[in-house]
């Protein structure tokens, strides 16, 4: 394995990608947690790149560092009781689901320790973008529509699930 | 052959999945357990997109597939957190142990 750019571009990213989530386990305090979690999704960002996916990127940016974690930290704000979630978990019961990941993680990657994937030429960098919305357009057109339902429905669902309900508050008062 | 191989990709997303999937295990607060979630989900998309590269027939449709995960995570989230609000106001808690009741 020779130490290409594109190798020291991926190994760089994927160190910041894996100390992010490491922190995001160790970290006590909440929003230093959405912190250590906007680091993993801008380095996934990255990968994106390394893998010719330059819209998919642009989209993890927008989206997932964006607006997930504003809505998280929202969630937090909101929810605020105490900003320090205290570690009160058994330790024994830590210790076996640490194991039984371990376990899960030794069985996956003996599955890909020894893949070999013939490698084919592809040319998904040129013209990501206008690829992905010619084939959005024709191929998927349905569950493209389908997926603009799901999100109608998902923005009325979560605004009557937190809605105040005034008539039992008032009744409560 | 590429200077980075398919397998490194897959290491890198299986580290991450296994990282949300003992967050998502042993954290108390709610909003910490979303966050785990959304990481496996992240690390889902990383094999898409991969695949969509390096794997047998290499085709943007991976990549398709991964932004239709992205949308469905977002109205998770969104969904969850409202939920959760809900849960907070009648419970005012947000512990994951104390949320074992189907109604308040």
């Amino acid at each position: 394995m020779t130490f290409s750019g594109e190798f020291l571009a991926f190994m760089s990213l994927a160190l910041v990608a894996v100390i992010g989530g490491v922190l995001l386990l160790n970290l006590t305090r909440v929003v230093h947690m959405v912190v250590a979690l906007v680091f993993t999704f801008v380095s996934i960002a990255g990968i994106y790149v390394l893998l010719s996916a330059e819209f998919l990127a642009a989209v993890q940016i927008l989206i997932y560092s964006g607006s997930i974690t504003i809505i998280m930290l929202f969630g937090v704000m909101l929810t605020r009781h105490n900003d320090t979630s205290e570690p009160k978990t058994g330790r024994l019961r830590k210790l076996l689901l640490f194991l039984g990941v371990l376990g899960f993680a030794f069985a996956v990657y003996i599955g890909i320790y020894n893949l070999d994937l013939p490698s084919a030429p592809n040319d998904l960098h040129v013209n990501n973008t206008e690829q992905i919305g010619i084939e959005l357009y024709s191929k998927f057109i349905i569950p493209f529509e389908v997926t603009s339902v799901l999100l109608l429905v998902a923005l009325v669902g979560s605004i009557v699930l937190a809605k105040r309900d005034d008539d039992k508050e008032a009744e409560k008062e | 052959m590429s200077a980075v191989p398919v397998q490194a990709y897959l290491a890198l997303a299986l580290i991450l999945f296994c990282i949300g999937l003992y967050g998502a295990l042993t954290k108390r607060n709610t909003v910490m357990v979303l966050i785990s979630i959304e990481l496996m989900l992240n690390a889902v998309n990383i094999n898409l997109v991969a695949f969509s590269k390096y794997g047998i027939m290499p085709s943007i449709t991976g990549q398709i597939f991964a932004l239709f995960t992205i949308t469905v995570a977002a109205a998770e989230a969104a969904v969850g957190l409202a939920i959760l609000i809900a849960l907070y106001r009648n419970k005012k808690s947000v512990n994951i142990d104390e949320m074992d009741a189907m109604k308040h």
